[in-house]
């Protein structure tokens, strides 16, 4: 891959150790993706904000590169690992080494947006915008359903985008890459959500390019079900895009069949247990709509159960305002915003054998990470399960 | 004892590394299945299930899954648990940004190889050296 002079200038070290670190960064995955130089983006959504994920290792690296490091272009951060206004119940330890985690990602200039759901937060670049996000299913989602083009970026080269404002010309950058040449087509009809999240889970373990085309679940789908579609696809592989609609799979063709066998095997790996001591829902955060819905089926009803929802603080708020949040407090939902269900520090095997979830992400690493055995279930099933 | 050369590798991260082939043809999320204090792999579906990616060489596909995976890399150097080189058929985004801040050497395999199954490449458990600058894979076999 070719820098130009300042570029390689920064590389150097000419200007600072952070720039020399993100250049050195770009350049490895410039070499990975084939890409022949680095281009501007436009937006950074960084990931590696809870400290559950990113550890001790990465507090210290985040403390040194934030010393002389910052923002190049808007930079937009993942959930962090607990909601700001309920710290209770978590270790001191814990509590300590995320304000490190803030304090460096703060004094870097992100907008403190804590959530993994960006594109329901921040207005929309026009299409064909070149970014740079690291959260898979904000990715997936941006790429798909948005047009923009971002690759399924890690933590640290959105974060070396984010310094940089660049990021390499290559794969779902390019047309040609975005162009699927494998297609999965469903071959029975979708009752909810879950379904596309086990359809996105199946996608992204079993195709090997960067895009793939989805026939038979129409041509656009609702927000819910491509958020699920998008964290499932992210979670499981590195495709980091999807096509909707029968006629761009007919052009292609190498197909893999996604019937109800295949949707069965998915659920069964993640499906670890027929019930739960809580339910989380989240992962992705929720949106208003399922919100909106979430109220709807909880109408005079109470859950029996503990029942944690996370979201986005902005979301939160937004949905206060018309009234949903005081609704669904009513049937016993708690909301926990600028965190996520992944490795929350809230669910471990010490204080719950297993949860309940309606999201494949979340099922994933509550099984992987959290070691929590995982309830896999729609929204409508749990409500109707989980309620009086 | 022979040794065979790959050579036409492409360089992701400089360096040389030399130690045991750590072989596997499923790729890896670092974050879900990678402990770094011990190095250990914990996912029980893995094949490399309860083996330690300490000193090896690990030869995989490519990293799959979470973002902040490119951390694990960083971890392992910290703890001296890191492989000593890494050989994917493809190196993907986080194993590239990863390995870029731990400083651990990667390659990946010439495009007609890399679609090979890489055992058949590589024999689980051969000394190999790699050197990222030349672009060469050395196994004795």
């Amino acid at each position: 891959m070719e820098l130009t002079r300042e570029e390689e200038r920064a590389l150097a070290g000419e200007k600072g150790e952070a720039l020399a670190l993100a250049y050195r960064i770009l350049a490895a995955i410039g070499e990975a993706t084939g890409a022949k130089r680095l281009v501007p983006v436009k937006w950074a959504h960084v990931s590696g904000v809870n400290y559950n994920t990113i550890g001790d290792a990465g507090v210290q690296f985040l403390e040194k590169f934030s010393r002389d490091a910052r923002v190049a272009v808007k930079t937009t951060v993942n959930p962090m690992g607990y909601d700001r206004d309920r710290p209770e119940q978590l270790p001191e330890k814990f509590i300590e080494k995320q304000a490190s985690i803030m304090r460096s990602y703060e004094r870097m200039g992100v907008t403190p947006s804590f959530t993994c759901t960006p594109y329901e937060v921040f207005d929309i670049p026009e299409k064909g915008t070149a970014v740079s996000f690291a959260e898979s299913n904000a990715a997936v989602f941006s790429n798909s359903l948005l047009g923009l083009r971002t690759n399924k970026e890690s933590a640290l080269s959105a974060l070396a985008s984010s310094v940089t404002g660049k990021a390499p010309l290559s794969d779902l950058r390019l047309d040609e890459a975005r162009n699927p040449r494998v297609a999965i087509e469903t071959g029975f009809s979708f009752e909810s959500e879950l379904d596309y999240g086990l359809l996105g889970y199946f996608a992204g373990k079993a195709v090997k390019d960067s895009s793939v085309a989805l026939a038979g679940i129409g041509n656009s789908i609702g927000r819910p079900q491509a958020k699920a579609l998008s964290a499932g696809i992210g979670t499981s592989g590195s495709c980091g895009m999807f096509s909707l609609g029968d006629s761009v799979a007919a052009g292609i063709g190498e197909k893999i069949a996604f019937g109800k066998e295949e949707a069965r095997k998915v659920r069964d790996e993640l499906s670890t247990a027929d019930d739960g001591d809580i339910i989380t829902l989240g992962s992705p955060q929720l949106g208003l709509e399922e919100l909106a819905t979430l109220a709807r089926l909880t109408e005079g009803k109470k859950f029996d159960r503990r029942c944690m929802i996370f979201c986005s603080r902005a979301i939160h708020n937004q949905a206060t305002k018309i009234g949903l949040t005081g609704q669904i407090e009513k049937a016993g939902g708690e909301f926990m915003c600028d965190s996520c269900t992944c490795l929350t520090p809230y669910v471990d095997k010490d204080r719950y054998d297993s949860v309940i979830t309606s999201s494949v992400k979340a099922a994933y690493y509550m099984n992987n990470s959290n070691k929590v055995k995982v309830a896999l279930k729609d929204v409508k099933a749990i409500v109707k399960e989980y309620t009086k | 004892m022979t040794t065979m050369m790959i050579t036409g590798c492409r360089k992701i991260v400089g360096g040389k590394g030399e130690g045991e082939a750590l072989v596997s043809s499923q790729p890896i999320n670092f974050l879900a299945m990678v402990e770094a204090r011990s190095g250990r792999i914990t996912d029980p579906k893995h094949e490399l299930y309860g083996r330690s990616l300490k000193d090896a060489i690990l030869v995989f596909p490519n990293a799959i899954g979470s973002s902040v995976g490119a951390y694990v890399f960083y971890s392992l150097k910290e703890a001296g648990t890191a492989p000593r080189a890494i050989v994917c058929a493809k190196a993907d985004i986080t194993t590239a940004s990863g390995c870029a801040i731990a400083n651990i050497p990667v390659v990946d395999l010439p495009e007609e190889m890399a679609k090979e199954p890489l055992s058949s490449l590589v024999r689980p458990g051969s000394r190999i050296r790699v050197d990222a600058e030349a672009g060469q894979i050395a196994a004795t076999v």
